[in-house]
């Protein structure tokens, strides 16, 4: 992939500690419109909490964030979702007293000219966007933690998606999945790449980040161990810079 | 992903089941019907009568309205302990401002106007900010709600003594004692009146929520199931306004209201009672607080945040604020419980509202309200409040000892959450 033009969004040298342990420590990445960028590493390497500064869930301690080139004040997830960034938390961080459309709405609720939420225009909505994402889905109107894991997924999935996301950030999108559900994130991701969409994609499954990332960025202990194009290495040589937090210059080239 | 496809429109076999009610809801009133039966064959009769009907809803307002306030603290995975404190503080400074500051340190003198709106809104005023400062101290400051309002269990209370020198203050302005219920009635009249006007609110709502549906295309329940409904919710508000139309004033007083206006009472002439307005303040607090659990998003807020605080940050709503709001309207429902609750006893003492903290949240968990976060209901609340005082009134009308009403209410507590438990485990969801 040819880095062409203004990036969609820059993280530059990011750092941010909790209690003396620098969890990110000057971490640079990019992402460009119809991308998808792997973050990798092994548990507790920092991808996540990298991520959550750029999503507002948290407030970096040095650095700089550039959105189309321009410097982005982000400060809470209200901010971030100004920039039109969306999020795909590991958790989901659905609330599972509510029913589908109140958690795809939420902080964003649809209201009538009297201020009141309109929860059947909400439920429209979310039909229509669930019949796009899940044909199958039909609980609209039980809360969501009467919902199974795949259900609860496309709901996240569909918050993020619905608003016109121009950022998408997804932390194992996969995890709780079954393989043909695997195969309907895989072909979501395939089709907002298309619509100029770029994804961060927080990833454990080599495979996966062999199939759907255009490059992949590898951290260890919050740091960056490099940056690669995922069609000019190897599997392996991924998994080497995961493990031993060396960039495979050899392999590369 | 692997539901069923259930057709919309799939006959649906049980009666209850097709008219939507919520089993809890229905479940509570039966237990409310069955202690009511119960109670009135034991008293001969004297259980069900208009007058005590009407006497069990006065006694009960103060605590329903704290109630609702109690659902959506406790929804938001909060206590608040110090709801009987602030009460009797807000009390302690319409006590005050009532008896001592308007009429004699400025000098409007005894059954000025002025007097109970001016008093109303300080109470009111207290209330709130006393909330305010819970929910700032909660939600900014990260104290547990449990131990800022153990802590307001013992301030306020005595910061209202202090105010008052620990006098009891009364007599009470006039028209400050319309709100504590016999001596505020509304008449036969506007009673029916309002009694249209809300069972003409209920049809309205119940018919515009199935409009919304069918404009949307979703499925919607059998037409006979809607108009059940709102016979049911019309019978139901008819049928109290018609018990407090019943319940008719003594001659005595009559007599006097009439020598009061310098006139002479006709032969024969009667009289009743009607809506108290303390109870009217309940229906209109019940109302507002259902809106706002149900159609604005400061209720989503609230229960979202309840049932998993971490999304309702991620999705960008201010939760420290929240917390804040929340508590504020929790102490200004304090500062209203404390109007009717201080017109109701025509003084105020400085042992008013004590142990209220404990039955408002009984009835709030009575009502279906769970400790755990995120589930409450404003209804439930209030049917739990009406179904504790009548478990009171009534144990004490048949002569039960003190000590054993309180072990009976105690352990109607502690059975309803077992039966609420039992009945999420029946149905599938987390415990």
């Amino acid at each position: 992939m040819s880095n062409r033009g203004t990036p969609l969004v820059e993280l530059r040298d990011i750092s941010i500690a909790f209690g003396g342990i620098k969890a990110v420590d000057h971490v640079t990445v990019d992402l460009y419109p119809g991308e998808v960028v792997g973050l990798l590493g092994h548990n507790g390497a920092g991808k996540s909490t990298l991520i959550k500064c750029l999503s507002g869930a948290y407030q970096m301690d040095a650095g700089e964030i550039r959105i189309n080139g321009e410097k982005a004040e982000i400060h809470n997830p209200r901010d971030a979702r100004k920039y039109n960034i969306e999020t795909i938390y590991q958790t989901l961080a659905l609330a599972d007293n509510l029913d589908a459309a109140s958690n795809l709405f939420l902080g964003r609720e649809l209201v009538t000219p009297m201020g009141f939420v309109d929860d059947a225009q909400m439920e429209a909505e979310t039909r229509k966007i669930m019949g796009r994402l899940n044909p199958n889905f039909r609980k609209f109107k039980e809360p969501v933690k009467a919902l199974s894991g795949g259900q609860r997924q496309s709901v996240a999935i569909a918050r993020a998606v619905y608003f016109n996301a121009k950022i998408l950030i997804m932390d194992e999108p996969t995890a709780a999945l079954g393989p043909h559900e695997t195969q309907m994130v895989a072909e979501l991701i395939q089709e907002l790449k298309a619509q100029g969409l770029g994804i961060f994609l927080i990833e454990h499954d080599i495979h996966n980040v062999m199939k759907l990332c255009d490059r992949a960025s590898v951290m260890k202990n919050g740091q960056l161990v490099g940056t690669v194009n995922v069609n000019e290495v190897t599997d392996e040589d991924i998994l080497g810079m995961i493990i031993l937090g060396k960039k495979p210059e050899e392999a590369a080239g | 992903m692997t539901d069923a496809a259930t057709p919309s429109g799939v006959k649906k076999t049980s009666f209850f089941k097709a008219l939507e009610i919520d089993t809890r809801l229905l479940g509570m009133i039966v237990v409310f019907a069955l202690i009511c039966l119960a109670f009135d064959i034991k008293t001969d009769g004297r259980f069900l009568t208009a007058r005590n009907i009407f006497n069990l809803s006065i006694q009960t307002v103060s605590v329903a309205i704290m109630a609702t306030g109690m659902v959506f603290v406790i929804v938001m995975r909060h206590i608040d302990l110090s709801v009987g404190a602030v009460l009797a503080m807000c009390s302690a400074v319409m006590g005050v401002s009532q008896v001592w500051i308007l009429p004699q340190t400025l000098g409007l003198g005894i059954g000025h106007p002025l007097t109970a709106p001016i008093t109303i809104v300080a109470g009111l005023a207290t209330g709130t900010l006393i909330g305010a400062l819970n929910g700032w101290l909660v939600g900014y400051q990260r104290v547990p709600a449990f131990i800022v309002t153990l802590g307001g269990l013992l301030i306020w209370r005595n910061f209202g003594w202090y105010m008052s020198d620990g006098q009891t203050l009364g007599p009470l302005d006039q028209h400050f004692m319309l709100f504590g219920g016999i001596e505020g009635t509304l008449g036969t009249t506007v009673s029916w009146a309002l009694g249209v006007l809300f069972s003409a609110g209920a049809v309205w709502a119940l018919w515009r929520a199935r409009a919304a549906r069918i404009q949307h295309e979703f499925p919607v329940k059998p037409i006979w199931a809607e108009v059940t409904m709102m016979g049911i919710a019309v019978a139901a508000i008819m049928g109290l306004i018609a018990t407090y139309n019943a319940y008719e004033m003594p001659i005595g007083r009559l007599k006097r209201m009439f020598a009061e206006r310098g006139e002479v009472m006709p032969e024969g002439f009667s009289a009743a009672y009607g809506m108290p307005i303390s109870v009217l303040i309940l229906v209109i607090v019940a109302i507002g607080m259902t809106v706002i659990a149900r159609r604005t998003r400061l209720g989503r807020y609230i229960f979202a945040a309840g049932g998993n605080p971490d999304a309702a940050e991620l999705s960008g709503i201010n939760t420290r604020l929240l917390t804040v709001k929340v508590f504020a309207l929790m102490g200004f429902l304090c500062g209203l419980s404390a109007v009717v609750a201080q017109a109701r006893l025509s003084n105020h003492a400085n042992d008013i509202g004590t142990l209220d903290e404990l039955r408002v949240i009984a009835a709030a968990v009575i009502g279906g309200t769970a400790l755990a976060g995120g589930i409450g209901t404003i209804y439930g609340a209030i049917l739990g409040a009406v179904i504790m005082q009548s478990l009171q009134s009534g144990m004490a009308m048949v002569n039960v000892d003190a000590p054993f009403q309180n072990i009976v209410v105690g352990a109607v507590l502690v059975l309803a959450v077992w039966i609420d438990i039992q009945y999420r485990k029946r149905t599938g969801e987390k415990v």
